[in-house]
């Protein structure tokens, strides 16, 4: 589904990623863990075309089938149309467009008639919403936003959906609320790149992980393995977790 | 001084504060998606002026017409002069877009003397819009009544767009958060570049409008205007759309009041006057009066 090969992305004069290589497969869950700093959200923004790599590419294909597309050289509002979706760090809510406002923007690019009843099902899946449907957005609680953030990641259609801290400053309950619709969002088919800081909830719920250190990728594989592997354990899951 | 007379100068203070409100519309939508502090949006209500008298007297077309060829043009400027000045400076600091606006002003103002002589021009509308109309005993022009019913028109189109529309969305959402915008799938570029389009399209009627109140035009004549637009956007809160519109009247009417109430000396004074209230109130109120904090855009 995505391919990233090769690619160097600088911020200003500061080299941020270095040969960056990373895949996710088709219906496939892949966590991106990693210290502060390390390059995570650059990962994802340059995925979703707000930074552009020096070199390098980023192959997309929006099915097994179809042949494969170099993102590198596109537009954001393009990238969204091939059905990636960037729920970004910090939620990015719209604080004054209210909360219906704020799914129908989710919906942007979309021209078809469906558009309507898809917000009737956000409104079934995240109850809160609809109850808050004409409040400016910036008035809900943290967890009620990062609902939102989600329901308008999912008005696009995406099917492909990069995650960027979802758990951040939000109460574990509600994380783990969260991760389980996540895992439900997963179920009907569509493909998703986690970053997280919580880095158990994340080998948790993906089938691979990448872990990421000053740029570079230092390790990778199964999930399952990284949980147990030593290095990881003293590195991002403070030890004693297991 | 009677009541009537209060009253009438309240009624000349809406007439001037229609024209600062929609020049200030412009100007705040502007920043507000751009952070941009536009100095040339005075001279596009200076095109606007032009335009009418060309369209008017030397083509003779009927005034309604005009307005709305005035509304294209001031569109089709606002389209050329974002796209090839402020779309290249995308990203780089406020400071860079203000100099650049500024130099823009300058060049449109010094093109203007070139190509207009920077004689003033005699700006005659049809007669018909300078008869009075009498409602009890205060009397309008019929050139008031059209101005502010005009203003009243293109403030409700617009706030329906802001409000109710798709574009609308994607003007608020681009105001309030430009890469989360781009991640909604919103083409920025095209979003900012038809906002300073309206807001140029609504300053270039400004222009008819101011033309034909003081009845005389100049290439230098949209410094006033654009100054004070800019006054009355801050006294509203920069950014902010209604905002913008009670500044303008706020501005034109207590002008118009400080001259009117004043002994005559003083009226050569309305203009410190004018800014002793933006100072007053940005004391009191550092965001302006429906201003939010600006400055935390991501």
């Amino acid at each position: 589904m995505l391919k990233i090969k090769n690619i160097d992305v600088y911020r200003g004069s500061t080299h941020v990623l270095h040969h960056l290589n990373l895949e996710v497969k088709d219906g496939e869950i892949v966590s991106l863990i990693g210290a502060n700093g390390a390059g995570k959200t650059t990962t994802l923004r340059t995925i979703s075309g707000l930074l552009r790599p020096k070199n390098g590419e980023i192959l997309y294909k929006t099915d097994t089938n179809s042949h494969p597309i170099d993102t590198t050289s596109l537009p954001p509002n393009e990238i969204v149309k091939l059905g990636i979706s960037h729920t970004p760090e910090g939620r990015g809510i719209f604080p004054q467009l209210t909360v219906k406002e704020n799914l129908l923007v989710g919906a942007y690019n979309r021209v078809d008639d469906q558009i309507e009843s898809d917000l009737l099902s956000m409104y079934n899946m995240f109850p809160i919403l609809q109850k808050r449907s004409r409040l400016d957005a910036g008035k809900l609680s943290g967890g009620e936003q990062m609902m939102l953030s989600l329901g308008r990641a999912l008005m696009s259609r995406p099917k492909f959906l990069i995650l960027d801290e979802p758990s951040l400053g939000l109460a574990p309950l509600i994380v783990e609320q969260i991760f389980d619709m996540l895992k439900r969002i997963n179920e009907q088919g569509v493909t998703i790149l986690l970053v997280e800081q919580n880095a158990v909830m994340a080998l948790e719920l993906s089938s691979r992980a990448y872990v990421l250190e000053t740029g570079r990728i230092v390790l990778e594989g199964e999930s399952a393995d990284l949980i147990t592997n030593k290095k990881v354990q003293d590195a991002y899951l403070g030890g004693a977790e297991s | 001084m009677s009541f009537d007379y209060i009253v009438q100068q309240i009624a000349n203070g809406i007439t001037l504060g229609s024209m600062y409100a929609l020049v200030a519309v412009g100007f705040s939508m502007i920043y507000g998606i751009m952070r941009l502090i536009n100095f040339a949006h005075g001279d596009i209500v200076m095109i606007g002026a032009f335009t009418t008298l060309y369209l008017l007297q030397n083509i003779g077309l009927p005034l309604p017409i005009v307005a709305i060829m005035v509304l294209i043009v001031g569109f089709g400027v606002g389209m050329l002069v974002e796209k090839s000045i402020f779309l290249p400076m995308r990203g780089s600091p406020q400071v860079t877009g203000f100099i650049a606006s500024l130099s823009l002003s300058i060049m449109l103002q010094n093109f203007g003397i070139l190509i207009l002589s920077a004689q003033p021009r005699n700006f005659n509308f049809p007669e018909y819009m300078n008869s009075i109309i009498t409602v009890s005993t205060i009397k309008f022009k019929v050139l008031d009544v059209v101005i502010i019913v005009t203003t009243i028109v293109l403030v409700i189109a617009l706030l329906l767009l802001i409000n109710k529309t798709k574009l609308g969305i994607a003007i608020r959402a681009t105001a309030q958060n430009l890469d989360v915008a781009r991640l909604m799938g919103i083409n920025i570029n095209r979003v900012i570049m038809l906002t300073f389009a309206i807001g140029s399209a609504i300053a270039a009627v400004a222009g008819l409008m101011w033309g034909g109140k003081f009845g005389q035009i100049d290439p230098l004549m949209g410094y006033i205007p654009g100054l004070k637009a800019f006054v009355a956007a801050v006294i509203g809160g920069v950014g902010s759309i209604p905002g913008a519109i009670l500044g303008g009247f706020i501005l034109g009417i207590s002008e118009v009041l400080f001259v009117g109430l004043m002994p005559p000396e003083y009226s050569s004074f309305r203009d410190a006057f004018v800014f002793i209230i933006l100072i007053v109130i940005l004391i009191v109120m550092p965001n302006g009066l429906l201003g939010k904090n600006m400055e935390d855009r991501a």
